[in-house]
Parts: structure tokens; sequence; C-alpha cells
């Protein structure tokens, strides 16, 4: 009977269990337009997960060269370079590259200084009207935490990069200065195709392709929303490990407590 | 049957012992788990990171002219950087050190003569002494003059009258180059 | 030795001569006596304890670094996860530990729905219990706002607009709400003050709620009352061991999150900055406010939605007066337990259907788990009573356990 009832208690559990969780993930899909995203290989997903250090050098490569004309990086400092493997003279160099607004001085004016590490990055417009007139109205986001703010994370951003289309396939309307993406949302982007093969060289050897472009700067950018998920991760395993020894010594020891009940 | 008697209380007893080994470790493992658990949130008021970075400063000199002083901020407090002259470096090296209240050789409170790198905070309580421009009061000694409480400091920052029990505090610091210094 | 005997125990007979804490604390947390058939369905009610402890000292360490000001708050919660040390650790367990709180909280609810601990003599332990449940609704609504993300702003935008839908005073009520004419830095100070007070408010209530329960002891899987010392057994070691492995094994669950999966819970939505002129195309709010939200967008009345959906939550105070029935737990109530489980999928749904757009099939599908919701409490638990015809429950906890221990 006793048994009965545990198992019949376990059971309820995982039919809730499983009820809820089939709900939490279907929940989401209530646009009529989803788009299937293909799933890419991460190395930075699972438990073990862990950011390719040559991955977020190119990335880093591709911001700085492609992205960083029109998209701003507010959330990391220069000296954030160090963890993706940059030494502290090539930040500080590149730091020194971009100007940031300081002071009063002396005579009360406000002056411009060469950035520091400890500097965020300097964003390429001064504010958001500025950036929406450089780009016929459109204003080209923040990207320090793209990679959580759109659902389907990196297979979004990886997808979204590869998926434009020369031409909008019949049916398809698009307006004027808009451009065809399979993932976007709506399907029409302001952004043109920013990535073509070749687009930057690597200086590691590593084919550029357009694909690898793409699966690159997703990587940074995954990197740059979530700067704590190497240390997070492998937290996570010992602190897993520890639970998983101690609740089975308590097993023990409730077991133990209880038999002398009988 | 006291045979089977005292088998049961010696496994008892055993079982006992058993428990209580596996009580103690139970307790006792969880109790380090609850004490590794204490430290993030006591780190999590450590400094954080971007005020950590800012713990150096790195410092232009070249464009500071003999006999001539700049102040910069160093962890949010003013530092004085003094190019000293000849005459003020010969004075401070001739000063003898029983008439001073915090002995302290000037060859102890710079690296390299000419220039004197101090924390311009009154080690009385805590005032910025004026002397760092030329219109300002440097006090008796042709230093530096604290006007909260009247502390006279020389021309190696150290203390010589008024209430200030120590000499202006020496940062650490280094030169980089000739025309660098990084201060912290 | 020697010392604790010569030194310690005085000082603390010396204490509790003149303030009984400890003897207090002998009483009800070592030698309480607590029914012996207890199952794993008891534990719910201390980790949600528990888990209001992390919240609340999670929460004063992420109070420490947050801005409350709406040009800064974003930022300051970038700040705690990128440069205060073990930031990130501390949001990521400050929020899923929100949703954990409210799992706890249902389950325990679902626990007393099925043994009818809301009975007497436990009716003001239940209400005590939904009045927990509201305030913590209340902490967790103005705590989401606080990150001030796209769905902080949106969210807090629709709910307190539903007060509008008050007949004459409406506007009135939500501008002095918001402390002007839009949601701005004047909601988030008194929503950032409103979200630190009302935990504690929690505390007191909780210590009101275990009050309550000590006063008759807890219910039982069998729903028959303590008759003799021989039906009990004391608090320690016994719960004191299953609590703690309880613990053990929600600690699995809930840092399994919080390390390997801690947005999960969350919308991503919310890592955008709250912007006044752009609305989101899905506002949603929290999971588990969607079943009210299902509720309210049910009805097409604005004002009978606000109502019919704060009912929702209301006619929880009502439970113990709808179901009267003699016996308590649906273990002998064999129609009373198909309809919980009828209730529960129900819940679900209605959970379900709260997230999804306003759009057919879901409206009409809303309507009706929304009426069945309702007609549970109002209809069905009343009539049940009247036509069940229930097993008849043990005599005492000892004769249930003796007769379930010869089944075995």
């Amino acid at each position: 009977m006793i048994n009965d009832i545990k198992l019949r208690s376990a059971f309820a559990a995982a039919i809730l269990g499983i009820m809820t969780g089939v709900l939490f993930t279907g929940s989401a899909s209530a646009s009529g337009d989803a788009v299937k995203l293909a799933k890419q290989e991460w190395s930075f997903k699972g438990i073990f997960g862990t950011f390719d250090r040559g991955a977020l050098k190119r990335g880093y490569q591709i911001y700085a060269e492609v992205c960083a004309g029109c998209h701003s990086l507010d959330f990391v400092a220069y000296r954030n370079l160090q963890e993706i493997g940059l030494d502290e003279d090539t930040v500080k160099e590149i730091a020194a590259e971009f100007e940031v607004e300081d002071g009063p001085n002396d005579e009360g004016e406000m002056f411009m200084r060469p950035a520091r590490p400890s500097d965020r990055f300097v964003a390429p417009f001064a504010n958001e009207k500025a950036a929406r007139a450089s780009n016929n109205g459109a204003f080209p986001p923040d990207l320090s935490l793209m990679a959580k703010a759109r659902k389907g994370g990196p297979d979004y951003l990886y997808g979204l990069l590869i998926r434009y289309h020369e031409e909008a396939p019949d049916g398809h309307e698009i307006a004027e200065g808009m451009n065809y993406n399979e993932v976007f949302p709506g399907h029409q982007i302001a952004m043109a195709q920013p990535l073509y093969d070749e687009t930057v060289e690597y200086e590691d050897g590593t084919p550029a392709t357009m694909q690898q472009h793409a699966k690159d700067i997703t990587t940074f950018l995954t990197w740059t929303a979530s700067p704590e998920m190497e240390a997070r991760k492998k937290l996570g395993i010992k602190v897993l490990l520890f639970l998983l020894v101690w609740t089975g010594m308590l097993i023990a020891l409730k077991k133990k407590i209880w038999a002398k009940l009988h | 049957m006291t045979d089977q008697a005292s088998n049961e209380t010696a496994t008892a007893e055993e079982s006992a012992s058993r428990r209580d080994f596996l009580q103690i470790a139970t307790y006792t493992v969880g109790a380090v788990g609850a004490g590794m658990a204490v430290w993030p949130i006591v780190d999590s008021i450590n400094p954080p990171a971007d005020v950590l970075a800012l713990a150096s400063s790195e410092i232009d000199i070249s464009a500071i002219e003999v006999g001539q002083s700049v102040t910069v901020i160093w962890r949010g407090r003013p530092v004085f950087v003094r190019h000293r002259t000849d005459g003020e470096i010969e004075e401070s090296r001739a000063v003898q050190l029983e008439s001073l209240p915090d002995p302290e050789k000037d060859e102890d409170r710079t690296q390299k003569p000419e220039w004197l790198i101090m924390v311009g905070v009154c080690t009385h309580l805590g005032c910025i002494p004026g002397g760092q421009r030329e219109t300002d009061p440097k006090g008796e000694f042709g230093g530096w003059f604290c006007p909260c409480h009247g502390s006279h400091y020389d021309s190696s920052g150290r203390i010589r009258k008024g209430p200030a029990p120590t000499n202006l505090v020496v940062p650490p610091y280094e030169f980089l180059d000739d025309t660098t210094v990084k201060i912290g | 030795m020697k010392l604790v005997n010569k030194v310690v125990l005085p000082v603390l007979d010396w204490v509790d001569y003149r303030l009984p804490v400890f003897s207090y604390a002998r009483k009800n947390l070592i030698d309480f006596p607590e029914p012996k058939n207890l199952n794993y369905w008891w534990n719910f009610g201390s980790l949600a304890g528990i888990v209001l402890m992390i919240m609340i000292i999670t929460g004063f360490f992420l109070a420490i670094n947050y801005t409350p000001h709406t040009d800064y708050a974003f930022a300051s919660v970038e700040h705690l996860m990128r440069d205060v040390n073990y930031g990130w650790l501390l949001r990521f367990m400050h929020a899923n530990g929100g949703s954990m709180f409210f799992i706890l909280v249902y389950i325990h609810m679902f626990r007393g729905l099925y043994y009818g601990s809301y009975k007497a003599p436990r009716e003001l332990l239940w209400i005590i219990g939904v009045a927990i449940y509201l305030a913590m609704m209340g902490t967790a609504f103005m705590g989401y706002v606080l990150p001030w993300g796209q769905m902080s702003y949106w969210g807090a935008t629709v709910i307190t607009s539903l007060f509008s839908a008050v007949p004459l005073i409406g506007d009135t009520i939500v501008t002095w709400l918001w402390g002007g004419f839009v949601i701005d830095n004047n909601t988030l100070t008194r929503f950032f003050v409103g979200h630190y007070l009302l935990p504690f408010v929690i505390l007191g209530l909780v210590v009101v709620h275990l009050w309550a329960l000590h006063h008759h002891s807890s219910n039982n899987p069998l729903g028959v009352e303590i008759k003799t010392p021989g039906d009990t057994i004391p608090f320690h070691p016994y719960y004191t061991i299953k609590d703690m492995l309880g613990l053990s094994v929600f600690l699995i669950f809930y840092l399994g999150f919080v390390f390997f999966a801690p947005d999960f819970f969350g919308e991503p939505d919310n890592y955008i900055e709250a912007n006044p002129l752009v609305t989101p195309p899905h506002i949603v709010p929290e999971w588990y406010f969607l079943p009210f939200y299902a509720i309210l967008r049910s009805i097409d009345n604005k004002l009978l939605g606000v109502i019919a959906m704060f009912a929702g939550v209301c006619i929880l105070f009502a439970l113990p007066w709808m179901d009267r029935c003699r016996v308590r737990s649906a273990k002998f109530r064999p129609i009373y337990r198909q309809f919980f489980w009828i209730f529960v999928a129900n819940c679900l749904l209605l959970g379900y259907i709260g997230a999804q757009a306003a759009v057919e099939p879901f409206v009409t599908i809303g309507r009706i788990s929304t009426a069945y919701y309702f007609a549970h409490f109002l209809i069905i638990c009343p009539l049940i009573c009247k036509f069940e015809r229930p097993i008849e429950p043990p005599e005492s906890i000892s004769a249930g356990v003796l007769e379930a221990e010869k089944g075995a």
C-alpha cells in the first residue's frame, strides 16, 4: 500500500512535470509565421561548454571592422578584451584609437582624450537620433546583449546573418530600401547583408567564408552577452556534484533514522 | 537466549555508532557546503571589477616644467606631482632628521629626486593642503600648508609644524619610461 | 563538557527564565508532535520558507548594487552581472528563486486542496496562506519592473492600466499609482521601496501562519486528526532530516536552473532596455501570473475582466466554506479526487492560454477554462459534498498506518 502511494505520487509528479514542460516550450510560438531555426554546433553549449578563443578573437575582429560603424557595444569595456586572449598592451592600443569626452578642465571646458582600457566601448553615434539620421531612420541596436535579447539566441543571430536573399521571393513585397531576410520576423530588415565570403581577412588563416564569419561574430556576441558563462558552468558542476553527494548521504541518514519506527 | 540478546545489543550498538558517524559526516558536509555558500555573498561587496580597473592611473609628466606642480586624481583622491628645483632638493636633503616630528629621509620619499609624488590629503583630518599653485600659501617651510588646522609641510612633504602626525603619504608608483608614471 | 554544564547551560537557563526562547524552540522545533504518516508533499512548506530566506538575502546584496532610477536601473543590473564579484550568481539566484518560490507554493497549495488542509479547524491557516500568496504576487510584480527592461515597463503598464476600469475614479487611481501620466521614474522608485518592504510583510504573515499551524498541528494524508501521542513522532529528528533531504533535492533542481539554464523562466525582451515608444509584439507576464492573465483576457468587458481576475485569487479565501464535507482527505473521496485532477489540468491549461496571443481558438478555450475554474469552487465542490459517498477513513492515524503496513 505504501509503495503504491509512493509510486502514484511519483507518477503524478512526473505527469505534472511533463505537462508543464510541454506548456512552457509550446507557449511562445503564437505568431503565425514562426520560423524554424536550424540548431548549430556551438563550442559554448552544454554544461561543459566553453568559448573557443580563436572564434572570439576573429569575432571581435569582425565586430571592429564590420559592425562597429553602426552598432554600439555599450556594456563592454576595452579591458574586458583581455578575457578573450588579447594582451594588456594590445588592449591599450585598441582603446587609444578612440576618443572619449572628459572634463571639465581648469578652464571649465570639456575636452576629448584617448580612451583607456577602463573605458567602455565608444559608440559610433552620439545618440539615437544621430544614429537614425545616418541610417535612413532605422536604429542599429546596441549589440552587447543581442544574443540574449532575441528568441533563439545564437541560432537566431547566425540564421539572420546567413539567410539574406538578393530578391524577395514571390508573394513577399518589401519596401524601398529594405532587405529580404528569411529569419527576421516580418522578413523585411533595414540592415543590408553585412557578411559575405572574405568580408574580413583572418590572421590565423581560418577560411574566411560567410558562414565562418557568422559563426565567429555570433560566438563573440554570445560572450559579450554572457561573459560569466564559463565561470558559471564550472561552479555549477562543482555545486551539483556536491549536492549529489550530500543527497546520497541524506538518503542514507534519513532511512537510518526512520528505521527506528518499525 | 543470552547469545541472541547480546548479539542484538551488539548490532544495535554497532548500528548506533554507524549512524553517529553518518550523522556527523552528513551534518559536517552540510555545514561545509553552507560555509562555502557564504563566500560569494561576502565577496560581492568587495570592490567590483570596474573600480579595480581604476586602481592605477598612468600620468604623462612630460609637460610638467621644473618648479611646477600638478594635481591628478588617483582612486578618487588628489595626488600632488611636483617637478622639484635643485634648490628644493638640496633644502630637503639638508634637514636634520631629529627636528622632524615624523623622521624620514628625503631620499626615502622619492625614486628620482626631482619628482615628488604624494597623496594630497592632510594626515591630520583629511583636508587638501594648499601649495600646488604659486599663489597658494606654502607655510613656513616652503612646501604645503593646510588651512583647516594649520599643518605645515616642507619641500619633501614632511610635517614640520602643526597637528598632523605623519608626513604626506607617498603612494606606490613606478616610472614606465621618462615621460610616464604609473601610480598604484 | 564541564564548560557547557558549568557556564553555558546556566546562562541559557537565565535567559530562558526571562524570555523563554530556548524552551520555545525545544517545544516547537524539536519535541513538537507531528503526525507520523506525513508524505513528501508535506516538505513544500519548509522549502518555501527557506526560499523566502534566500530571496531576502540575495535581494539585500543585489539592492546594494542596484540604482532605482530609470536612467541607471538597466545599466546597474548589467554592472551587477559583469563587474560585481559573483553579481551574476546573486542575480540568477534571485530571478530563478522567484520562480521557485511560486512553484513550491503552488504545490503546497495543491497539497492543501487534495488533503483538505483548509477545513476546520485550519480555515484561518488557509486564509493566512492565501494572504501570503497575494503578498507574493505583489512583491513579484513590483520586482519584475526593477530591471527596467521592455517587459518590465510594458507588463507594468498593462497591469496598472487595469485600474482605470474602476468606474468614476479609475483614471485618478492610475495616475496616483504611477505618480505621473505614464510609468516613469516616480513609479520605479516606489516599486523599489514596495518590493523591499513586502517580503517582510510576508515574513510576518509566515510567523502567524506557523503559529496557526502549531495550534492544531499539521494535517496528514489520512485527514484524520491526532487522537493519541501514539499517532505522533517528534519533529526532530524525523522531520528535520526529511526536510533536509527535501532541501537537498530541491537545491539540485533550483541550482540546475541557476547555473545551466538561468534564462529559462525569463523573456528575451527583458534584455532590451525599456522604451516607452516601442511596444513589444507579445506582452507576457511572468509564468506564475499566466492563469490569472488568461482569466482577465477571457472577459470582454474591461471592468468585469479585472473583477474576474481578482475574484480568481479571492475565491480561494472562500474555499473552506465551499467544501464542508466531513471527510478531509481526497484519499477517501473518490469523486472529489477525479475533480481535483481535472482542476489541476484546468489550471495548467489556463496558464498555457495566458501565454498565447488573444486569437482563436485560444480565446474560446480560455473562456471555457475560466468558467470551469470558478465552477470548481462555486458549484462542483459543494455538489460533490452532497452526492459523494466517501470511503470511511480509519479511526486514527495509528490504525491507518497499521492497515497500510498490513497491506504492503
